[in-house]
């Protein structure tokens, strides 16, 4: 097939995910913390919580509640973003959340709210899915009950090759059917918690693409526990 | 969790037998520790850690209009973020008086002490010239992010290097760094705040002391021994002679820090 033989520009392999960095306790104040990164782009998690969910209004007598915020640092990126929330920044949010709590035995915290902070350092693409991943290592950290720790990765289709992990350049690909960003999230029995696609892509390769990410949030998640595990050890 | 009145009571008895809780001594800073290029994204950037407390700030360049009342001069806006995810205390939401006072304390220090050279970054009169966003964010608030965020911004700015500018096409071209040096003046200003707590008077509170200090001076100065920007801050009266001991402290904590930070600043 094409796409195996595919030259991308960093000179990666199809399946390769750029260099990954893993690490946990970075925010010494938080409940749990961590650090992921692919390549240049790098997000730090904070977990407050679990605590009592404020406005009272908002709590939930049946389950608790996962707030994950996530923001761009303003000098992430070539041009400066204007601190505070954006339309995008709320979107992603609200993604973060949804692929996090599948994870998560939150049924045991009626009324209360744990909070997860996402912060993108820098950015080279793909930054949601580096801060679901230093979300749910924060999870894990700050002891959460947790069945799982999901992984994400981003799926590209440049052209009509498949790749995993895009940066900045592979997002911006134009020639041939020009870039399709796929980024998935699951967990490590292959359960999908979130997907997402911005591009052009027929239903057998986006089958491939799914495949593709399975065995990359694999490789993922088994960075992630290694810092899990490698911060227990004296 | 504010430090409880108990705990705040012992404060002020350690203190006044000249101790703290970490051991220190009243005009002791913790250490400081610096990074150089924290975002490869930023033209300028820089991690400055006093013990626990941690800040990471960046230096963002543009081209905008001048304002009116300085045509030939570049424009300088310094802002802060205190995260949420670097304390408990903070909220999600619009900044709210810290982090306004944050930023414009900062702002101050490096604009009265003429450390950045404005006059230097017009590119045309009344036109162009390069607009400097110094932007702050606290990672890790164990007290004194003030002092954090002075080094930080100051740190960064010496590091900063100008992007290339496409004059054809008016636009920035950013990833491309040129040699040139976002303009800077040798004399480095400092910015150390010191606080009263009970009889006492200490440097670089941690988040307990600093919850229980009645009154604080926080004083941008440089090691030659001008002084560029003060605020008094909470609401204890301070005599005459208390502030005059404040400013001495000061004066010699500005130096120990200094030094302990010289080698960032080549």
């Amino acid at each position: 097939m094409a796409t195996k033989t595919f030259k991308r520009p960093d000179g990666r392999k199809v399946d390769e995910t750029r260099p990954m960095q893993a690490k946990v306790g970075v925010v010494p104040n938080a409940d749990g913390s961590a650090l992921f990164s692919f390549g240049d782009t790098i997000a730090i998690a904070a977990v407050y919580g679990p605590k009592k969910m404020h406005p009272q209004h908002q709590q939930d007598p049946e389950k608790g509640t996962l707030r994950c915020r996530y923001n761009m640092i303003s000098f992430s990126v070539d041009d400066r973003i204007r601190p505070g929330p954006s339309r995008r920044s709320t979107e992603i949010s609200k993604i973060t959340e949804w692929s996090l709590e599948p994870s998560l035995l939150i049924k045991n915290y009626p009324n209360m709210v744990i909070d997860v902070h996402v912060n993108i350092l820098q950015a080279n693409a793909s930054t949601r899915c580096a801060g679901i991943n230093a979300a749910a290592m924060a999870l894990a950290h700050a002891g959460i009950p947790m069945k799982n720790i999901v992984s994400s990765v981003s799926i590209g289709k440049l052209d009509k090759n498949l790749v995993v992990d895009l940066n900045k350049d592979e997002e911006d690909w134009e020639e041939g059917e020009g870039s399709t960003d796929i980024p998935i999230t699951m967990t490590p029995n292959g359960e999908i918690t979130h997907i997402q696609l911005d591009g052009r892509i027929t239903k057998e390769q986006l089958k491939e693409g799914i495949e593709l990410a399975r065995k990359s949030t694999k490789e993922i998640y088994e960075v992630q526990k290694k810092a899990l595990k490698d911060s227990i050890k004296t | 969790m504010k430090t409880t009145r108990i705990t705040g009571e012992r404060i002020k008895e350690y203190l006044e037998k000249g101790k703290r809780f970490d051991g220190r001594n009243l005009e002791e800073f913790r250490e400081i520790s610096v990074e150089i290029g924290v975002s490869k994204k930023a033209e300028g950037s820089a991690r400055v850690k006093i013990g626990k407390t941690e800040v990471i700030v960046g230096v963002k360049l543009d081209v905008k209009e001048p304002y009116p009342d300085s045509p030939n001069k570049g424009n300088l806006m310094v802002t802060s973020e205190l995260l949420p995810l670097s304390s408990g205390r903070f909220e999600y939401g619009p900044p709210r008086f810290p982090a306004i006072e944050l930023g414009r304390l900062i702002d101050r220090a490096i604009r009265e002490s003429k450390f950045l050279q404005l006059e230097k970054l017009c590119i045309k009169e009344g036109e162009k010239v390069w607009g400097v966003f110094i932007d702050i964010y606290s990672i890790n608030d164990d007290g004194n992010l003030i002092d954090a965020a002075g080094l930080g911004a100051v740190i960064a700015l010496k590091t900063a290097k100008l992007p290339e500018y496409d004059e054809k096409n008016e636009k920035i071209v950013y990833g491309k760094l040129t040699n040139k040096k976002v303009p800077v003046s040798k004399e480095i200003p400092i910015i150390v705040t010191t606080h009263k707590i009970g009889k006492s008077m200490i440097v670089d509170p941690t988040l307990e002391e600093e919850d229980v200090s009645e009154a604080r001076i926080t004083i941008g100065g440089t090691i030659e021994g001008s002084l560029f920007s003060i605020q008094k801050g909470n609401s204890k009266e301070l005599t005459i002679e208390e502030i005059k001991k404040m400013l001495d402290i000061s004066e010699k904590t500005r130096k120990k820090v200094f030094s302990s930070i010289e080698k960032y600043l080549k």
